[in-house]
């Protein structure tokens, strides 16, 4: 798409430099830590060193004698004002506090509060807890076998440990479909625990004012006005009424899903505020934020896929074991206990399939939020995409060709899926094909064939995923019982300058640039001269925040739907100035014009000023409007991605030759911007796919709970991404667009697995499980006898 | 716990304090100077957040004593501006999208500032080497190594 205003301008399709930079690289932003407020108190918190555990004792006399150290809050402290356990986002309850056991390592015990960081610190080590381990369950499946030690006592009537069954499909028809199949293929996959890791971790600093009977809090949270809702519900019994509340998000660095939930370091912080009248402020560190804050992922998958001889896919069939830890945190829709898992069908024509999920409860930390992922997407591709590879294997067939002859064709957009969606839009043979050529995938096959003779390991992945992000329709789509609705309010300044606000919240993805854009866009307004704001309640319209890729699908669309609006109101005004009939007016980006006289034209700025100055009687002045944007459907970004590997004999270590990414996220905002957020979704794929896991042992102590041993990539391991674009727009975004925050680390995976199992395939292997380390490929080199 | 009076050169300016032994570089910088561009983002020396240059040789502050920073010269994100110019390791990583959220974007910065100084004209490979011991969450490292090449170019 050619973009339809100037760069100065800087609408649609310009790769504006982004406005929030100027202060991020001069060492000016402004993150949680960062802010200082006069008589700041510190908070540190006593963990559990056991995953299961009564607590017999706690003792604070000790910590409380250690100069500094102003006070030590405990379960029993918070269960006074029944603050000790809070709801999470899945209507499923988590502990703030212990008053009678601890459900994971790591857990919250205590907090201590004190004058500086370092004597809250020395308060934690003084804090004397006398626990009585407990049986520990860390296997999911054996969490649901029969004896197995009832985890969630809390609750009355439990007498498992299962949370939820929840299935989607069509059981018998697919089952039918089975039974005729000429081809079944069956994998088990496992999609491990990891974690986000952005590069802050979570904190706050809560701050009571005693005298307004107001709280502020700063924190780390994708989600200010949920929070700000959580919280009046939570304490509203103890006198926090919602307009008392005001949540800030400032500058966040990097949250990628895990800083939706609410912490207990929150409500700790926030009780003790309130209790001691001063700001308080808790950071985590890293080990903290590695071994308590949610995870993502813990899928145990078993798939089924069914075909005719030809290679027709005709049916899916899932079974999957979701390990939640000790309470069921995910941050899905709540009629989404799996997410929108059920977008495991995929790109491909499925008649029939059904998936199941059942979530259970074990003695680790609450899980199942996202890891740069709408809801469980990453999961439901990684099945298909893999599945799709063993079915090629099974047939002997390309993989490529396997997946030309079973996508969705274009013509059958809008598409529904056997499990329920309704695609907008979609040419997933094109992104393949350019992939394809990009890479030059007929020579890599030759080339590949070649190095086998010689006893090489070189192998070629493909993915071609479907994702669903934007969420999403008010008729589904809910958290807590609020609709997922988004929302913008813009005002336009007399000298036609603009203020616009959002209820999402930034957290490095450029929203101060390409919501700009959009209103330069709709306006002709330049973005220059259009100041965004987001992530304080007190100021932006209400919204349910930025994650699973819905920035652009819901708060853009209202951007763009709140700016026409303003340009509604804006014809009346010119017409008025231009003493024409609005039928007679003409827009083009920046200006009305007579029809058949472009000469005689009223500029956007001259308009915003005649609002304010010389606006027609019977009409309001003033140039604003507020929407709040329900979409009418998720949007279904595609692409195609192929990975080339090469694998040493003799360390079995993995390295990406070359990786070519073509997404398609409909109608681009800032090209920079997408590349920028292709580049690092495809990092935060390469993550799991080749490095990041976090295990327990059996009795629940973390394994890879520090940057010790939970590898992040660095530059190093990163391949030099290269990337292009289809572009097919969504048909029911105002914009056009799509959203790509996720694409990339949900489609990237299953690229480096599949290259890797190709690679391997002649000597009969099938599938890896995901982190594919050096070890493992090494044990598998060497039980085939080709270790070197 | 004891204290030491410590006399440190920040950004050019000299800063005297009475600091405890084991109060780190790190929160020196931050809380005792106010210098918050210099970020935490771990405790086990990995990720690079809070990298300052101390007597010109890039440190992870969070793994040094203010103490041991006594009589020395440190170098923070907020000096490479002068005189209202950005450095061009700043126009870099602006220029060709280097950051997205910015947290590790200091530390890359004085990073890739280093390694020009040491090798004006690195090539992808010896970027890519330097900032290796930066931790990026966001961009996938292709337009850091850009903006470092960037900065190069215009440093010549």
């Amino acid at each position: 798409m050619e973009p339809r205003t100037t760069p100065q301008v800087g609408g649609m399709g310009h790769s504006m430099k982004r406005k929030e930079d100027p202060r991020l690289i001069r060492g000016k932003g402004n993150f949680v830590d960062d802010i200082q407020l006069p008589g700041m108190l510190y908070l540190d918190i006593v963990r559990s060193p056991f995953a299961h555990a009564k607590i017999k004792s706690i003792n604070a006399e000790r910590a409380l004698k250690v100069p500094g150290v102003l006070a030590v809050i405990t379960g029993e402290t918070l269960a006074k004002y029944n603050l000790h356990w809070m709801p999470t986002l899945m209507s499923d309850t988590q502990m703030v506090l212990p008053t009678e056991k601890v459900m994971y390592q790591a857990q919250e015990v205590a907090g201590v509060i004190a004058t500086d960081r370092y004597a809250a610190a020395d308060g934690v080590e003084a804090v004397e807890v006398d626990y009585d381990p407990l049986p520990v369950v860390v296997d999911p499946f054996k969490a649901l076998e029969p004896g197995a030690p009832v985890l969630r006592t809390d609750k009355k009537d439990k007498k498992d440990n299962r949370i939820f069954h929840w299935e989607v499909g069509d059981k018998a028809g697919t089952d039918r479909a089975f039974a005729a199949a000429d081809v079944v293929v069956k994998q088990d996959l496992y999609i491990p625990r990891i974690h986000v890791s952005s590069i802050e971790t979570c904190g706050c600093i809560a701050d009571f004012d005693r005298v307004e009977g107001k709280l502020t809090v700063y924190m780390t949270t994708q989600a200010p006005h949920a929070i700000r809702t959580v919280f009046a519900l939570v304490a509203g019994h103890v006198g926090l009424s919602e307009e008392k509340i005001r949540i800030v998000s400032p500058d966040i660095g990097g949250g990628f899903g895990g800083k939706v939930p609410v912490y207990p370091g929150y409500v700790i912080a926030v009780a003790a505020s309130v209790v001691l009248g001063k700001p308080v402020k808790w950071i985590e560190d890293r080990m903290e934020n590695l071994q308590a804050d949610s995870f993502a992922r813990d899928y145990h998958i078993k798939a089924e896929l069914a075909a005719k001889k030809d290679g027709t896919m005709t049916a899916l069939r899932i079974k999957t074991l979701a390990d939640h830890g000790y309470a069921d945190a995910a941050a899905n829709p709540s009629k989404f206990p799996a997410g929108l898992f059920s977008i495991c069908t995929g790109s491909y024509d499925f008649k029939n399939a059904f998936a199941e999920v059942d979530g259970v409860y074990t003695n680790k930390p609450p899980g199942g939020i996202a890891y740069r992922c709408s809801f469980r997407v990453t999961e439901a591709v990684h099945t298909i995409e893999r599945m799709t590879d063993v079915l090629a294997q099974e047939l002997k067939t390309d993989p490529a060709e396997l997946r030309l002859k079973n996508f969705i064709p274009a013509e059958k957009f809008p598409y529904k899926s056997a499990l329920g969606w309704s695609y907008d839009s979609g040419n997933y043979s094109a992104a393949l094909k350019k992939a394809m050529e990009m890479i030059g995938y007929d020579a890599l096959r030759k080339e590949q064939a070649e190095r086998r003779k010689r006893g090489e390991l070189m192998g070629i992945g493909i993915s071609s995923f479907t994702e669903i992000v934007g969420a999403g329709p008010s008729k589904h789509f809910d958290i807590l019982g609020i609709k997922m609705f988004d929302s913008c309010e813009i005002r336009i300044h007399p000298t036609g300058k603009a203020i616009a606000r959002f209820g999402t919240k930034s957290q490095g993805q450029g929203h101060e640039t390409t919501y700009a854009q959009i209103v330069a866009e709709e306006l002709g307004i330049p973005a220059a001269h259009v100041e965004v704001e987001e992530g304080d309640t007190d100021t932006a319209p209400y919204g349910l925040g930025t994650y699973a890729s819905r920035s652009t699908p819901v708060a853009g669309a209202a951007g763009a739907m709140a700016a026409r609006k303003i340009r509604d109101k804006a014809k009346k005004i010119a017409a008025h100035l231009l003493e024409v009939s609005e039928d007679d007016l003409v827009w083009e980006p920046g200006k009305f014009s007579v029809k058949g006289a472009p000469q005689r034209a009223k500029t956007i700025q001259e308009i915003a000023f005649a609002a304010y100055t010389n606006h027609p009687q019977g009409m309001e002045a003033g140039l604003e409007a507020v929407s709040y944007y329900d979409p009418p459907n998720l949007t279904f970004p595609f692409g195609s991605y192929i990975c080339v590997v090469d694998i040493d004999r003799g360390t079995g270590e993995v390295k990406i030759r070359r990786f070519v990414a073509v997404d398609d996220c409909g109608n681009i905002i800032n090209p920079m911007i997408v590349d920028g957020q292709i580049h690092g979704g495809l990092t935060m794929g390469l993550a799991p796919a080749l490095f990041e896991e976090i295990s327990y042992d059996e009795n629940g102590n973390i394994q890879g709970g520090s940057f010790m041993d939970y590898l992040l990539p660095t530059a190093m391991e990163t391949p030099s991404w290269e990337t292009d674009k289809t572009v097919t727009p969504s048909p029911h975004h105002p914009l056009g667009a799509k959203g790509v925050g996720e694409s990339a680390t949900v489609g990237a995976p299953p690229a480096i697995v599949n290259a890797v199992v190709d690679a391997l395939s002649h000597l009969g292997v099938r599938h890896i499980d995901i982190p594919i380390t050096p070890e493992k490929v090494w044990r598998i080199l060497k039980d085939k006898g080709v270790a070197e | 716990m004891a204290k030491h009076k410590i006399r440190v050169t920040v950004n050019g300016t000299g800063s005297e304090a009475e600091v405890e032994s084991r109060l780190l570089l790190v929160h020196f910088i931050r809380d005792v100077l106010r210098l918050t561009g210099t970020h935490i983002g771990c405790d086990t020396t990995h990720c690079g957040a809070c990298t300052v240059l101390l007597d010109g040789e890039p440190v992870k502050s969070c793994t040094v004593l203010a103490v041991q920073a006594d009589g020395r010269e440190v170098a923070t994100v907020e000096g490479l501006e002068q005189n209202g110019q950005l450095h061009p390791i700043q126009e870099g990583f602006w220029e060709k999208h280097g950051l997205q959220c910015g947290y590790c974007t200091p530390g890359m910065m004085m990073t890739g500032y280093a390694l020009l100084k040491s090798n004006a004209k690195p090539s992808e490979e010896e970027i890519r080497k330097a900032i290796s011991g930066n931790l990026c969450r966001c961009t996938g490292y292709v337009n850091i190594v850009k903006a470092v090449q960037h900065a190069a170019a215009r440093s010549r």
